[in-house]
């Protein structure tokens, strides 16, 4: 369940971008999750509405972008999609991916009041 | 240590007054950002004492804190470590590394599942380091969430022992993927088990190509002396580069 520390850091990070701003209030935060960065979306949600209360995000709204993985085979240099880790190349099947997206955990953006 | 840490964040200053109309700002912030910066803080501060850097990572039960007592005393006046022991809660595993008379420190983290660069960063406060070769970082038995957190290590270890399956790599990739170095351990039992070795091989490379395995038995003894070189490498290397800084 590191979900919830990260959910934490989201919060710290969004309380003081909000407050550079001079805002009072959090009212929705945008964040990318990739397929492949080990982190459940819905644990985030849940965790989210707990670590908000008395913050300036408490009853924001959280929107998840989530991000598709992309891999480059190092064998053929294809580049394909890939669900998991144990995805190998989708042209010549070898394991040895670089990945290339998806292993994204940000916050993105907030709308401040 | 802590320069830039959570520990007392400077708050910003606001004297000035803005109307505040609903708006939207760009943040593009890594969620590990702040993890991050602390984890570099602390390989600097490791890599200016030229220490060789491991983070432990397996589930609970693997062996790690057995592997970490025998290597301690097998290396004893060869190599010089100082152990740092993370778990949620006692000081059971720091007890039982005490007493080979290495320095040891116990993290408790409480209800958090996994060690960060802030905790290791205080972690190894008050410990000699320009003494030590290596630090151990031995993590919280967890193979899903210490896989998200770098502390500065040079590489995650991460053991997995023989009575578990075989799949373990197939079903935390995420671990596996991060980890440099496999210790499969408890082979001493592959007699008495229906684990297929090479199979498990094939999973952790299937997740990793790079991965580099050795087979051992801290009970038996069998395969240690394979650790241990890898383990003096990673010392000597490091010792080259402190030669190569004097000259």
């Amino acid at each position: 369940m590191h979900e919830l520390s990260l959910t934490q850091n989201l919060i710290e990070i969004a309380e003081e971008h909000a407050r550079r701003e001079n805002a009072t209030v959090i009212t929705s935060v945008t964040i990318e999750i990739g397929a492949l960065s080990g982190v459940m979306p819905e644990a985030v949600e849940f965790a989210f509405e707990a670590c908000t209360k008395d913050t300036l995000a408490e009853g924001a709204t959280l929107e998840i972008r989530h991000i598709p993985a992309l891999g480059r085979c190092q064998q053929c240099s294809q580049v394909c999609a890939m669900e998991s880790l144990l995805d190998g190349c989708s042209a010549c099947g070898s394991y040895a991916l670089d990945i290339l997206k998806g292993q994204e955990m940000a916050l993105i953006e907030l709308e401040i009041d | 240590m802590c320069t830039d840490c959570g520990c007392a964040p400077p708050q910003p200053e606001h004297d000035h007054k803005h109307d505040h109309a609903s708006r939207k700002i760009r943040v593009e912030e890594n969620l590990l950002a702040k993890n991050q910066r602390l984890a570099m803080g602390n390989r600097a501060s490791f890599a200016a004492h030229q220490l060789f850097v491991l983070n432990l990572v397996s589930s609970p039960g693997s062996g790690k804190t057995s592997i970490l007592e025998r290597t301690l005393t097998d290396l004893k006046g060869k190599i010089s470590f100082t152990v740092l022991e993370g778990d949620q809660q006692t000081d059971n595993d720091a007890e039982r590394i005490a007493a080979t008379g290495v320095p040891v420190k116990q993290v408790n983290t409480g209800a958090g599942c996994h060690l960060d660069a802030h905790m290791v960063g205080h972690g190894v406060e008050g410990f000699d380091l320009a003494a030590t070769d290596i630090l151990m970082i031995e993590n919280v038995g967890n193979l899903v969430c210490p896989a998200s957190f770098d502390l500065g290590e040079d590489h995650k270890v991460a053991v997995l022992s023989v009575t578990e399956g075989e799949d373990k790599p197939l079903k935390y990739p995420q671990m596996f993927q991060a980890a440099d170095l496999m210790l499969i351990n408890k082979i001493d039992l592959l007699p008495y088990l229906r684990f297929d070795i090479e199979q498990c091989k094939a999973f952790a490379r299937q997740v990793n190509p790079k991965i580099k395995i050795l087979e051992l038995s801290c009970h038996s003894g069998e395969g240690m002396s394979e650790w241990y070189d890898w383990l003096t490498q990673g010392v000597n290397q490091k010792r080259g580069s402190r030669n190569a800084e004097r000259e």
